[in-house]
């Protein structure tokens, strides 16, 4: 393994990313994207699942580039820096229904950890409660860590099944400009597209991708986790990655107040409710899944963009289960909590003990 | 002799994990093999944390010996 000094691995790397991506969510947020959602990883996965008709609610179809961009801005990285890797074996069914249960909990409270990170930053106080959440579940998972929980080793593969993941997105990207948004029309060819509601509210293509290309090339680079962050921070008294979170925090919070648009409050937030035991236990069941899963929404698709396919089929476990999510009721919505929301909170969270019981050494 | 910690194929933070495990049970010269840079940067920070002197050597294309040293 050819090592090489990386400038991103610093104090100073990890701040840089998180300001960076502080700073250009709340400028997609300026060029259309919904408040408070600047980019939000489940959010966009639940809109390409929308887009591409997995489900049919129809305020949150719109294909995100954000989230192609963050992979192929990974992938960029990884490739120029010969961190491009192809590995996978490590447990995929188990970590797509991780992925499926993190949606479906993320989707409760309604944000993955980069958009708690931005609701907190736009005055949303409901964001306390998933924060405090997102510790209490990796906290859970760091108990299972320390009983020698492990999904088992990966092994390298061929360059295909690296290259497969980022592919898809660029076949995604491709579908998008086949098939441009017409103005009022809820579809265009196989896309679906939001007429109102959250769906239709975003940012030129262009900026969002190349935005998410950055931020997907220096998160590459600084291995940024909120997952990760708050882990070390819980299982090693390690700071590193929490810096990165504290960094990104800060600087949307200090251009939501440059723009005029911090709000604080608990009710009338974008996009939020505020039932504040299920923003918290949403948050709970979703942070344990991150946990055990090995990385936050964010991370996996990075991970992803170097070649890993265990984190891509996390991520693909993702947008199945915030699909799944709206058909079945368990997303909440402005309006407060979808009518089966409790039960899949709470039968995510027991997924995911098994899970981590079954892969503890010392159960 | 160090004793050597292989930690290719895992994934953070289990590589941290063993190398604390081994810094707990009394290891002052341990060898951690990593297969990835993150790995790398992890293990070493953690490891000049705990006080050790950290050394990367390669050890074949794909994986690196980091050389922890109390």
């Amino acid at each position: 393994m050819n090592i090489r000094r990386n400038v991103f691995a610093s104090t100073a790397g990890i701040m840089v990313t998180g300001a960076v991506i502080g700073i250009l969510a709340i400028i997609l947020q300026a060029n259309g994207n919904p408040q408070n959602m600047g980019i939000c990883v489940a959010c966009f996965e639940r809109d390409i699942a929308g887009s591409l008709g997995l489900h049919r609610a129809a305020i949150v179809q719109y294909l995100r580039p954000e989230i192609i961009g963050l992979v192929l801005g990974s992938m960029i990285a990884a490739l120029s820096f010969g961190n491009f890797q192809p590995r996978a074996g490590s447990a995929p069914i188990t970590r797509f229904c991780l992925g499926v249960v993190a949606a479906m909990g993320a989707l409760v409270f309604l944000g993955c950890p980069w958009r708690a990170i931005l609701r907190l930053a736009g005055g949303d106080l409901n964001a306390v409660l998933g924060l405090a959440g997102l510790f209490v579940g990796i906290g859970i998972g760091t108990v299972f860590f320390r009983r020698g929980y492990s999904l088992g080793r990966n092994v390298p593969q061929g360059r295909m099944t690296g290259f497969l993941f980022p592919v898809l997105m660029l076949a995604l990207l491709i579908l998008r400009l086949a098939f441009p948004q017409i103005p009022g029309q809820d579809k265009d060819g196989i896309l679906f597209y939001s007429v109102s509601g959250p769906g239709s509210m975003h940012a030129p293509l262009w900026l969002s991708l190349g935005v998410a290309l950055v931020i997907g090339f220096i998160a590459q680079r600084s291995r940024f986790c909120t997952m990760g962050a708050i882990r070390d921070l819980i299982l090693f008294r390690q700071t590193h990655l929490f810096l990165g979170l504290l960094a990104m925090l800060a600087a949307a919070f200090v251009m939501n107040m440059a723009l005029g648009s911090f709000n604080p409050g608990f009710e009338g937030q974008p996009v939020a409710h505020s039932d504040g035991l299920w923003n918290f236990l949403g948050m709970v069941t979703a942070g344990l899944a991150f946990a055990l899963a090995g990385g936050c929404p964010g991370r996996q698709l990075f991970l992803a963009g170097e070649g890993d396919g265990d984190a891509a089929v996390f991520a693909l476990g993702m947008i199945v289960g915030a699909a799944m999510a709206h058909n079945f009721g368990t997303a909440s919505s402005g309006a407060g909590i979808g009518p089966y929301g409790i039960h899949a909170t709470l039968i995510g969270f027991a997924i995911c003990v098994v899970i981590g019981l079954m892969h503890s050494k010392r159960a | 002799m160090a004793q050597v910690i292989d930690t290719c194929g895992l994934s953070c933070p289990q590589p941290v994990l063993m190398m604390h495990e081994a810094a707990r049970s009394g290891g002052k010269s341990l060898d951690v093999l990593v297969d990835n840079e993150a790995s790398r940067e992890n293990v070493t920070r953690a490891a000049q944390k705990l006080g050790f002197t950290v050394t990367a050597v390669e050890q074949d294309a794909a994986v690196c010996r980091l050389e922890l040293r109390a």
